[in-house]
Formats: structure tokens, C-alpha cells, sequence
């Protein structure tokens, strides 16, 4: 069944539930009831089929480097970081960071496997090499 | 049967102001100073003003502040903000407009002082809890990993990023109002700053100031004015994500689809087209547009570009004004595509005149590789 107006505004919002949970030690993705395909990022709304029938779904934490960048900076303001737009197993892509090898090193098609990390107040999902650091 | 708004309109002015440096001046003494300069070039006083169109990263509800500013009391106005592509896009709603009888006489307005008020690229103050955290440099991070995978698909390489840079600084060594002039080459592009990975300083576009309009009339009125009427003879709209992260192929732009609708209304080919005018942010833009508008075959734009298609005496003149790489960049560029194919139509480009250009196309791009238009403009001949 559809959901009404006032069930798909319940609290929390989706975009809190994802983050508590992140902040709670579990990454979470969300699938489509109705057409099965992963959504990320969170949403009321399925962005393939348009229903707003959405559940948690737990990803294996596997994915691939679908693209990379080097962002340079000077050292005074962090030093060079990677940035990494990663594509899950589950099919759908999120930007993240690679560590545990030199930010220039990753490369597109690298397997990678996600973390949780520490950032400010927040834990956010960075990967690492699968299989451990190289 | 031809589309209804196929040549239905045409623009009768043109302007650029404070291209470069405009110090000591706000965003809206440039914008002013673009609309009065374009409605003069037409003959025509602000008075004469009853369609509004503008948007901007300053004024959120632009076109009130300019009309206020202005004294204009519009029938029609439209702030629609999709990015760098919204003046493009504006011209489509301004031909709906005059066409429908909702409007007569449309002024299309952009400026920015950028350089002087920030030195560097606005970033739009939107909650972004999915990128914001990993500190990518936004906007070149997302053209950077747009180039990366270009790259890795398709055997693009550096040298020949380098190359649309270098072409677009050869056509603004020929333009008075370009802001670099110098000299460059492949190696300057490839050594210069590296700012976010495969793309250089000399790989993104300028931080400059500037502003520019146009003025749009039915075509039943283009010819009682002072300049050749540029007709407006098709614009495509579309965009399919905002964030870099939800950009479905990182080979294939939303082009692909404003490009041909373009091409559909206005009955023509990629092959009709004498010249192009296409958003340049970053080196990639400009090979990924090629592609998707259908000047080469997709992952043939590296070597397209490198085979000396793009520059001056090449087979597919690009950015003859010299870009948002080498002549201007406030903010948002789309503006300045329609101001140079205007002036290639009416033969006022001097030394980087194209011969007989009788067909222009201007090509906006909005966001991170997100909202793209695409306007073919025509001489009376084209109609």
C-alpha cells in the first residue's frame, strides 16, 4: 500500500534516520519495495519507479572506484586528499574517500570495502582497498 | 510541418559589460550596465522592457531587484535558475512568451563581479550532507572525476584537454575583450597548478567579472532595428541530476537529449552549423559537448580536438570569443555563448570572424555537468 501524506512525513525523516544510524556504527542504504533497486541517497521518493515504498537495507559494504580525483591543497590547509565516487555492489554510487594508499594511487575499477571514521561530531563512510591497506 | 516557434523570434540586441575586471562595483551596476548597453545596441530604451529574464547567485529573486532597479513593470518574468545554462534557457520561455502574445519586447540579463567581490567560484549555501563531508573543491572535483573516467573509457589524454584550452586562448588573442591574451601551450596547461586531478588552473575556466544581455522580439519586428536579426530557431532544454554524485554515465552528458531537440526544431544538422559556442567551465566540457551534440562520434572528442577541428582555420570553430577558459567566466557563462553567436552572425568579429556564418550554436551547461541547453540561432537566410 502506498503510504499517505502524514505516514510518509512521520518522524524521523529519512535523512536522520541514515544518520543516526551512521552515528550509531551501521551504514545503511535504502531499496525499493516496489521495483527492488537501491536508492542512495536517502529518500522518501524512489528516483527509479516513483513509489514510496522504501526500506533499510544493509549493504555488503563492497564496492568498486567508478571515479577519482586528487584534491590539492597545501599542507597548511590539510594537504592533497582523494575523493572517490564509489559504486556499491548494490548498484548505486556515492562520493566517498580512499584511504590507506596514497590519495594519486587509486584507481578506477579498484575494489573497495567501506568503514566507518570518526569526523568531527559525525562517523562517515570512507573505503579502503579490499582486502585491507596496500 | 515546421515547430511553431521556429524563427518565430529574434534577437535584435546584444551586449557585453565589465568583461575582465570590473572593480569598485556591485553585481547590479554590472547587470544594469549589460541590459541598458544590449537595449541601445538595439535602439531601444528600458521603457520599451515588458518581458524580464535573469537569475543569479546573489539576488534570489533577481529579476524583481532588477526590475525595481530598472524602473521595468514586466507583463512576463522569469528568474528560473538551473545554473550557467539559464540565459540559454531563457530564450526558449522568451520565445514561448512573445510568440503567445504574453510579451513583446524581452530583455535577457546576467552579470557578476565575482573577481572583484570573492576572487574565486560562489558556492551555492544549500545543505549538502552527502559531498560536503569529504571536501571535494567544488565545482572542479566533479569535472575532475568527469575527466577521470573520460579518460579511462575512452583513452582521452591530458595533451588533449590541453589542446581545447590552447585553441580557446588562440581565438581570444583575436578578441579585444578576452581577459587572457597571452600565449599558451600544451605544456603550459599540463605544468601549470594542479587543482583537482586530471584538470590544471589552465584546465578550469577564469574567475572573472562581467555581464552581458540580449534583447528579443517576434520576427514579424526584427527587421525594424538597427543590427541583421539573429532568429531564434530552436532551443532543447534538460538536465537529469544536480549533485556529480547522482550523474547517471560520467561519459555521457544531458546534451545528448537538448541537443537534438534543438536540432529538431530547428530542422537542422550538426552539419548546417558554422560555428558553436559552448559552455567551457573545464577543458572536458568542451569534448563531452562535441560528442553529445553530435560533432564527432562519443569518446572521439580527445582526438577531434587534437586533430586541430576546435581552433582558428579548424573545420568546427568553437569559442571563437575565446571561452569561459580564456575570454570570461563571472559566475555563470551561458549568457556570453548567445552574445558571441549573435556577433558571428552579424559579421562584427573582426579578425576571428567566420566567413559566411550563417547558422550559430550556443550551448549551455548548468551545475555540475547537470542542466544543458541548446539554442541554434539563424540569419534571415536560415529562415
Amino acid at each position: 500500500m502506498p503510504k499517505d501524506a502524514q505516514a510518509m512525513l512521520a518522524d524521523p525523516g529519512p535523512d536522520q534516520v541514515y544518520r543516526e544510524a551512521l552515528n550509531a556504527g551501521t551504514f545503511q542504504i535504502q531499496q525499493c519495495t516496489a521495483c527492488s533497486k537501491h536508492i542512495f541517497y536517502p529518500r522518501l521518493v524512489c528516483p527509479h519507479c516513483g513509489s514510496n515504498e522504501i526500506a533499510w537495507a544493509s549493504p555488503s559494504g563492497q564496492g568498486t572506484v567508478y571515479s577519482t580525483t586528487v584534491v590539492r591543497r597545501k599542507p597548511e590547509r590539510g594537504g592533497d586528499i582523494n575523493v572517490a565516487m564509489v559504486e556499491l555492489d548494490e548498484g548505486v554510487r556515492m562520493m566517498s574517500r580512499v584511504e590507506g594508499l596514497p590519495p594519486a594511487e587509486v584507481t578506477i575499477g579498484l575494489r573497495v570495502t567501506a568503514r566507518l571514521v570518526e569526523q568531527g561530531e559525525n562517523k562517515q563512510v570512507i573505503f579502503e582497498p579490499a582486502g585491507g591497506a596496500q | 510541418m515546421s515547430h511553431p516557434l521556429r524563427g518565430s523570434t529574434a534577437i535584435v540586441g546584444a551586449s557585453t559589460a565589465g568583461l575582465g575586471a570590473c572593480p569598485g562595483h556591485t553585481e547590479m551596476d554590472i547587470i544594469v550596465t549589460a541590459a541598458h548597453q544590449a537595449l541601445a545596441d538595439a535602439g531601444l530604451k528600458i521603457t520599451d522592457v515588458d518581458g524580464l529574464f535573469s537569475c543569479s547567485t546573489v539576488y534570489s529573486l533577481a529579476t524583481l531587484s532588477i526590475g525595481e532597479y530598472l524602473g521595468i513593470k514586466p507583463k512576463f518574468s522569469d528568474s528560473n535558475q538551473i545554473g550557467g545554462s539559464s540565459f540559454v534557457g531563457h530564450m526558449l520561455t522568451a520565445a514561448m512568451a512573445i510568440q503567445n502574445g504574453l510579451c513583446e519586447t524581452a530583455l535577457i540579463v546576467y552579470g557578476s563581479n565575482q573577481r572583484s567581490a570573492a576572487g574565486k567560484l560562489v558556492g551555492l549555501p544549500e545543505p549538502d550532507f552527502y559531498e560536503a563531508p569529504y571536501e571535494p573543491k567544488q565545482p572542479p572535483s566533479s569535472y575532475a572525476m568527469v575527466a577521470a573516467r573520460h579518460m579511462h573509457e575512452f583513452g582521452t589524454t591530458r595533451e588533449q584537454l590541453a589542446q581545447v584550452a590552447v585553441d580557446a586562448r588562440q581565438w581570444a588573442r583575436m578578441n579585444p575583450e578576452a581577459f587572457m591574451r597571452d600565449e599558451l601551450s600544451i605544456e603550459d596547461v599540463l605544468n601549470a597548478r594542479m587543482v583537482s586531478d586530471p584538470l590544471t588552473v589552465r584546465d578550469c575556466c577564469l574567475v572573472t567579472d562581467g555581464g552581458g544581455a540580449i534583447v528579443m522580439v517576434s520576427a514579424d519586428r526584427a527587421k525594424d532595428f538597427p543590427h541583421k536579426p539573429a532568429y531564434v530557431l530552436g532551443v532543447g532544454m534538460a538536465h537529469w541530476h544536480r549533485n556529480i554524485s547522482a550523474m547517471p554515465d560520467y561519459t555521457v552528458s544531458a546534451a545528448s537529449e537538448s541537443g537534438p531537440r534543438a536540432f529538431d526544431m530547428a530542422g537542422l544538422t550538426p552539419s548546417d552549423v558554422d560555428v558553436l559556442e559552448l559552455y567551457d567551465a573545464f577543458t572536458i566540457n568542451t569534448i563531452m559537448f562535441l560528442e553529445d551534440l553530435g560533432f564527432c562520434k562519443k569518446g572521439e572528442g580527445g582526438p577531434f580536438v587534437a586533430d586541430g577541428h576546435i581552433g582558428p582555420g579548424g573545420s568546427t570553430p568553437v569559442n571563437t570569443n575565446g571561452g569561459g577558459l580564456s575570454c570570461c567566466h563571472p559566475g555563470m557563462y551561458g549568457m556570453f555563448t548567445i552574445v558571441e553567436a549573435v556577433r558571428q552572425l552579424r559579421g562584427q568579429c573582426a579578425e576571428r570572424q567566420i566567413e559566411g556564418a550563417e547558422i550559430a550554436l550556443s550551448h549551455g551547461n548548468g551545475g555540475r555537468f547537470s542542466s544543458q541547453v541548446t539554442a541554434l540561432l539563424g540569419s534571415e537566410a536560415t529562415l
